[in-house]
């Protein structure tokens, strides 16, 4: 289902845990996705580390995401798991956060437990979702408009005067966009349907949160066409 | 006897039939009894021409995880004095990986051994230990006898059902 303009999508999954590897390998590709798993945080920056261009000496004000200059691999998200011994996922999402090479990279974390705190923690730091395990093939679905924002971004530096001017009408936008306990499923249980409540109490009490909004440099829900049609009136704009 | 093109072994249709139909009562007494619950289904999902065994391999990998984790919180358990941060780890490991399995009953007595641990309870720990050791000897029965019976159905020329 890959068109020669979203074709390759190439995503960094990173998981201790050698059977959610597994799994989430074959949601990715099942998906059409290119995959490569990693079992730590270390072994992810490694890994991302070999994509960075040496001469990262251009002065443009932008943190421009050019894959094409850079020899070596093109990362369009980074899934990662939050437990993790050593480095746990927080820890690798800061880091991808505070590197100018990395940050345009949409970071994706998952977790088996249901932390409100843990979940806005993630996301005031830059995570573009918080999904909950075990993964499933509707959570995959919600990867791909982060992946498009990031290509969208090549060569596109025009749109970010645009972006800031709308960006006053959108912080509600953003606010219940960053909700994904609530997308987790399609068919949501009563249960989860209670946390997400929390969470979305959570949500609102961080509202006006910058870090959030330096995190997305793209606005979100600006474009009508994009992704809206996929949160099947979950997402409330 | 019935022709199917391109099928060059099959059982008569009825023998076929029967096979599948066992197969899904089988399969939904295990989600009846909460043995498994709908991840397992999900990981059904994922199996496809390219990956045919994507979920006998995923349960293996869980059947060696679990055995290795088991010995490692019985080896935890039997030390003086008992590291139970240690066992947590282990427990917490299982939890996630049963839980991505769809083994429902095994993930529901991880959580209590969970609780055990953080309240350092060795009774409590090792009443666990023995309910989780015997849960995943039953998920493992069950689900070679599952296997089983979809072999036998695509051998005999058909398909193996998938449970909504």
């Amino acid at each position: 289902m890959s068109s020669a303009a979203e074709s390759q999508f190439h995503v960094l999954a990173v998981d201790d845990s050698l059977i959610d590897r597994k799994l989430i390998e074959r949601l990715l590709k099942i998906s059409s996705y290119q995959v490569t798993t990693v079992d730590s945080g270390s072994k992810a920056l490694e890994f991302l580390g070999s994509r960075v261009n040496d001469d990262r000496s251009s002065s443009d004000s932008l943190p421009s995401v050019s894959p094409s200059d850079h020899q070596g691999v093109e990362v369009n998200l980074i899934i990662t798991d939050y437990c993790m011994p050593g480095m746990t996922g927080y820890d690798l999402l800061k880091k991808i956060k505070e590197s100018s090479s990395l940050r345009d990279i949409p970071v994706v974390i998952m977790s088996s437990e249901n932390v409100p705190s843990r979940i806005t923690r993630c996301l005031e730091e830059g995570a573009e979702e918080f999904i909950l395990k075990p993964v499933r093939l509707a959570d995959v679905n919600k990867l791909r408009p982060h992946m498009m924002r990031t290509k969208k971004l090549k060569g596109q530096e025009q749109e970010q005067e645009q972006e800031q001017e709308l960006q006053e009408e959108s912080v509600t936008h953003c606010e219940i966009r960053s909700q994904p306990p609530r997308q987790h499923e399609l068919e949501i249980e009563q249960s989860q349907q209670d946390q997400s409540q929390q969470i979305q109490q959570h949500q609102q009490q961080k509202s006006g949160n910058n870090n959030k909004r330096k995190a997305l440099d793209v606005e979100e829900g600006l474009s009508p066409d994009r992704t809206r049609s996929r949160y099947n009136g979950v997402a409330t704009f | 006897m019935p022709r199917f093109h391109g099928q060059s072994n099959h059982a008569p249709v009825d023998i076929v039939n029967q096979l599948q139909k066992q197969y899904v009562d089988y399969l939904t007494s295990l989600f009846h009894e909460g043995v498994l619950d709908d991840q397992f289904t999900q990981l059904q999902k994922l199996q496809d021409e390219s990956n045919p065994d994507f979920t006998v391999e995923v349960a293996t990998l869980f059947f060696v995880d679990s055995d290795k984790l088991i010995n490692n919180m019985a080896a935890a358990l039997e030390r003086s004095p008992v590291d139970f941060k240690q066992v947590d780890a282990d427990v917490h490991q299982l939890k996630g990986s049963s839980s991505s399995i769809g083994a429902m009953r095994v993930k529901n007595l991880c959580i209590t051994f969970r609780s055990f641990c953080e309240t350092q309870s060795y009774e409590g720990c090792l009443i666990c230990l023995q309910q989780v050791k015997n849960e995943c000897a039953v998920l493992k029965d069950k689900l070679q006898n599952l296997f089983r019976m979809e072999q036998q159905i695509v051998g005999a020329g058909g398909s193996v059902p998938l449970m909504d």
